[in-house]
């Protein structure tokens, strides 16, 4: 502009006077200081404010995250699997991305097996992160993934798997969502089972996927494996024995427990009713109850033997002493227990065969309280047994200086005293073992167990074999508890249930017994609560469950036969007939 | 020269005739600078945008072509036309993330109120030449209405970004043109006291319930978030504070071209348009930004140079207002990315992504070419 002579347009009076010159200059200095601007706040940000920016940036994407550990397996004592954790995937989804057409939204509820609604619902939520269903199965999780939807997402998880379904549902328990033991020996195991989960840094885009692996913190350390004392082909027999027997007998509930005598493994524990671990909807707490831990009841009749032992052990009876049980009562105080009938003059094994009252409350008076509490205690009553199994109780066993002279006698056939029945099939070991307790373990040992002690001399505890056996022989109260080929021993129960503090016309029918009687390998006992459909007795409903597990337990473990393959007695003998209600046989 | 035997290069030099060397090597490295940018920003739209440089160059080649009488003769039908638009998009405008700025017209969907950056400034430029520099009141009354009554019609679309560089253009033209100081001063006054009042009492007035009545709500809280990003950090202040820390993590030299966390993470929004400098200062640092900047420097000083040279008024104006434009344009984007000025959709130019932008500033580009070319051939 400095040169108009070279412009044509000089007619232009601006042009002629040329622009002012303040202004263009003035831009220019506005220029300049925008440009300072720009370039101070870049300074600024790049090289002063530059080290808390990097951390922001690097706290944005840098992840630490849990690699889980795998849980370890639950085996029975064959190695068989009966818990085992299998990976799912869980699909979730963040819901601002994932805008959906209805025919996918369609398509992913039908994969899911879900209602289109219940879908569109979650989808629909507040927030980052929504579940849509956990633990698919693999293959749908490989499906879903196909169909690329925007905002859908999949995360790897375990569940947990039963393969052996109800049959071994109490003694295993289940566990949680997140994969932790919450009942059962998922519980009582935790520790071993879970494991250590590891962690890995890595490298995370605002979506949350991972989109580089940066380094391996610690390596997860997977859970070690529980083999269990359980044996699935005991545990099986039992099942299907109880489930029977529950139905024939219009049953409440019942349980058996089979134990090893000569390790104390516990062989077989069931109940019933039991559930699917591998689908818990609709569970009740009936289902979920493990009777053989962790309910007591009172024993009854099956706690007999014990007096009659310690009588033997103290030697002022024999097994051939005859005891006058007539006339088939007896007053204590201002009570009177009685016999079912008048059995007249009856050897100690006699008192037991038959299960009168009479007699053994006759045996009971001749001990201090506290020596018979002694007895009880060192059998392991009154307190839990200590299997680490969640619930487990111990019964109740009074303080010997509270008993009163009535207590004292009742107790001696099993009323006044509550035990569970893992406690009673424990307690039988003493015979079976002559005289010794074993401590129970649910995993399974290599070798036998320390930890054992002499309750009763080997002499006592042979005797007592022997009186046991006659009860499941003619004139006994069992002889449905006979199995063919061996020799089997043990004694019944029937008791009233004590709902509120009262005797009720319920019973509690049961049986605890060992085989063979030779050389005895497995206590066990069975119990039937408020069988309904007539028959109540141990001998009658119970003793045959006996009979039937005890024959295919002897065979699976290979034991030989001790006796001819000939019944002893044809079942039905005249034992049973004599009970009535009131009876504690 | 023998004419027979260099007929190929001849044909190259009549193309290149209209061009100017030095715009034309700046635009450029620009463009190189942005494909390189978005290869790692967006590499799927690549293609795209090669198609984009294609149309803007030979849009450019082809504006350049014309000289600047033919072009100024254009200015009325063009902000007639461009008027016209406006008022459809009004009335039959598509939607589009809340805004209504696209008109369909059966071939194409196109933005009109980016073709009145270049209208505005040469309507304008058009009609100070005709009033043959007469810069009385009653012409800066009629130039006035001449800018607001487009503005008027962008501002209701709403885009803010782009009212502001229309509004930008025009006044630039105006001023050039020699508006009174009486009118300058007490407006520049009331705008600095207006920031200065918002900066010092942000607390106050950015409670929910003070209404500030000339803006609207969200333009309100783009301001606010500006002034304190972490009250919303995942919500209004997440643009802010990704691309902050976008451009702080960079450093000096930067994490290196493909290797930006924020980036590639997906953490920045609008990676590829408004946002792409935080992409550049991330992965170039400190040294990339100042690069770009002294590129933009050398086409802002290219382009006085050509305004001052500028043969007539009209194209004295015009050029001047259309190189201050760049300069806006570039200052407002990186201003808004670094967090000293309010988000507004303001794209950095020749580099974000996005045809039409691109088109607007080639023609831009184009008409200074223009302008220069007259002036040589008025020499010669």
């Amino acid at each position: 502009m400095k040169k108009p002579g070279a412009v044509t347009f000089n007619h232009n009076p601006l042009l002629a006077k040329g622009l002012p010159v303040s202004r263009p200059r003035l831009v220019l200095i506005g220029l300049l200081l925008g440009s300072i601007t720009l370039v101070a706040r870049a300074a600024y940000l790049q090289g002063f404010n530059n080290d808390f920016l990097k951390a922001k940036g690097e706290s944005r994407y840098a992840r630490v995250i849990e690699i889980p550990a795998t849980r370890g397996r639950i085996t029975d004592r064959n190695g068989d699997i009966m818990a085992v954790s299998t990976p799912v995937s869980s699909i979730w989804a963040i819901p601002p991305d994932a805008k959906l057409t209805p025919s996918d939204t369609r398509q992913l509820a039908g994969l899911l097996e879900m209602e289109v609604e219940d879908v569109s619902r979650r989808l629909a939520t507040q927030g980052d992160f929504v579940y849509l269903k956990r633990q698919l199965s693999p293959d749908i999780a490989r499906r879903i993934a196909e169909l690329k939807l925007p905002g859908i997402h999949q995360q790897r998880e375990y569940r947990r798997y039963y393969p052996s379904g109800e049959v071994m549902a109490h003694v295993l328990g289940f566990t949680g969502i997140d994969d932790k033991g919450q009942e059962g020996v998922e519980l009582a195991f935790e520790g071993d089972l879970a494991g250590q989960p590891g962690s890995r840094r890595v490298i995370r885009d605002r979506r949350g996927q991972i989109v580089e692996d940066v380094e391996s913190i610690r390596g997860p350390r997977d859970g070690q494996d529980v083999a269990l004392a359980i044996d699935v082909k005991l545990q099986y027999l039992a099942h299907t024995a109880l489930q029977q027997a529950i139905e024939t007998h219009k049953a409440k509930a019942g349980a058996i427990v089979v134990l090893d005598v000569r390790s104390g493994e516990v062989l077989a524990l069931v109940n019933a009713p039991t559930f699917n671990p591998n689908n818990r909807a609709n569970l009740s707490g009936a289902q979920l109850r493990n009777r053989v831990l962790t309910d007591i009841y009172e024993p009854g009749s099956t706690m007999k033997p014990f007096i009659a032992a310690l009588a033997l052990e103290r030697g002022f009876v024999k097994a051939e002493t005859v005891i006058n049980t007539d006339p088939g009562r007896i007053t204590i105080g201002r009570a009177t227990i009685s016999d079912v009938k008048r059995h007249g003059p009856l050897t100690v094994a006699q008192v037991i065969q038959k299960s009168s009252n009479v007699g053994t409350v006759r045996m009971a008076q001749h001990f201090a309280p506290d020596e018979m509490w002694r007895m009880f205690d060192s059998l392991g009553f009154g307190s839990p047994l200590g299997l680490g199994f969640p619930g487990e109780v111990g019964g109740r066993l009074r303080a010997a200086k509270t008993w009163k002279p009535i207590e004292q006698a009742t107790m001696s056939f099993g009323h006044g005293i509550s035990a569970t029945l893992m406690q009673m099939a424990h307690a039988y070991l003493v015979f079976a073992r002559d005289g010794e307790l074993l401590p129970l373990t649910l995993t399974r040992v290599s070798e036998t167990p320390t930890g054992a002690k002499q309750v009763f001399s080997v002499a006592t505890a042979r005797k007592m074999r022997e009186i046991l056996e006659l009860a499941t022989g003619p004139g006994g109260t069992a002889p449905k508890a006979q199995v063919p080929g061996y020799r089997v021993a043990g004694k019944t129960g029937t008791a009233h249930k004590l709902e509120g503090g009262r005797y009720t016309n319920k019973y509690i029918s049961s049986f605890v017994g060992f085989a063979p009687v030779s050389d005895p390998r497995i206590v066990v006992a069975v119990m039937i609560d408020e069988p309904t459909a007539g028959k109540h007795y141990g001998g009658t409903v119970a003793a045959p469950v006996f009979s039937r597990v005890t024959e295919g337990a002897l065979r699976a473990l290979g034991v030989a036969p001790d006796a001819p393959l000939v019944p002893l007695q044809v079942a039905g003998g005249n034992g049973e007939k004599r009970e009535t209600p009131r009876g504690n046989m | 020269m023998s004419e027979s035997r260099f007929q190929p290069l001849l044909l190259l030099r009549a193309l290149f005739r209209p061009l100017d060397p030095a715009l034309l090597l700046v635009l450029g490295l620009l463009l190189g600078y942005g494909y390189v940018l978005m290869m790692s920003a967006s590499t799927e739209r690549l293609e795209t945008l090669q198609l984009h440089f294609v149309i803007a160059i030979v849009t450019m080649w082809a504006v350049a072509l014309v000289p600047p009488k033919q072009l100024l003769k254009l200015a009325v039908p063009m902000y007639l036309g461009g008027v016209v638009l406006l008022v459809g998009v009004v009335l039959f405008g598509e939607v589009s993330k809340g805004a209504q700025r696209w008109l369909d017209l059966g071939v194409m969907r196109i933005q009109p109120s980016e073709l009145m950056k270049i209208a505005v400034p040469l309507m304008l430029a058009w009609f100070f030449q005709v009033r043959e520099g007469v810069t009385r009141w009653p012409e800066f009354m009629v130039a006035m209405m001449l800018l607001l009554i487009p503005l008027g019609l962008i501002v209701v679309q709403p885009d803010l970004g782009t009212s502001l560089l229309v509004s930008a253009c025009g006044l630039y033209v105006i001023f050039f043109a020699g508006l009174s100081w009486k009118l300058i001063v007490p407006v520049v006054l009331i705008g600095v006291i207006g920031i200065g009042a918002i900066v010092g009492f942000g607390d106050t007035l950015c409670q929910p319930e003070v209404d500030w009545q000339i803006l609207r709500e969200y333009q309100k809280q783009r301001v606010c978030t500006l002034l304190d990003p972490t009250q919303d950090p995942l919500g209004k202040g997440f643009h802010i504070i990704q691309s902050t820390i976008a451009i702080g993590s960079g450093g000096v030299f930067g994490k290196g071209w493909m290797a930006g966390t924020q980036t590639h993470l997906a953490f920045i929004p609008e990676r590829h348009t408004d946002f792409i400098f935080s992409v550049l200062a991330e992965e170039f640092g400190l040294i990339g930004a100042l690069v770009l900047l002294i590129l933009y420097t050398l086409l802002i000083i290219r382009g006085f140079t050509i305004a001052a040279m500028a043969p007539t008024l009209a194209s004295r104006l015009l050029a001047g207002a259309l190189t201050m434009i760049f300069f806006t344009y570039a200052f407002v984007n990186m201003g808004m990315v670094s967090g000293i000025l309010p988000v507004v959709g303001v794209p950095l130019p020749f580099i974000s992504y996005g045809g039409t932008a691109l088109v607007t500033l080639c023609i831009a580009i184009g008409i200074l070419m223009s302008i220069e070319r007259s002036r040589i051939a008025a020499k010669e």
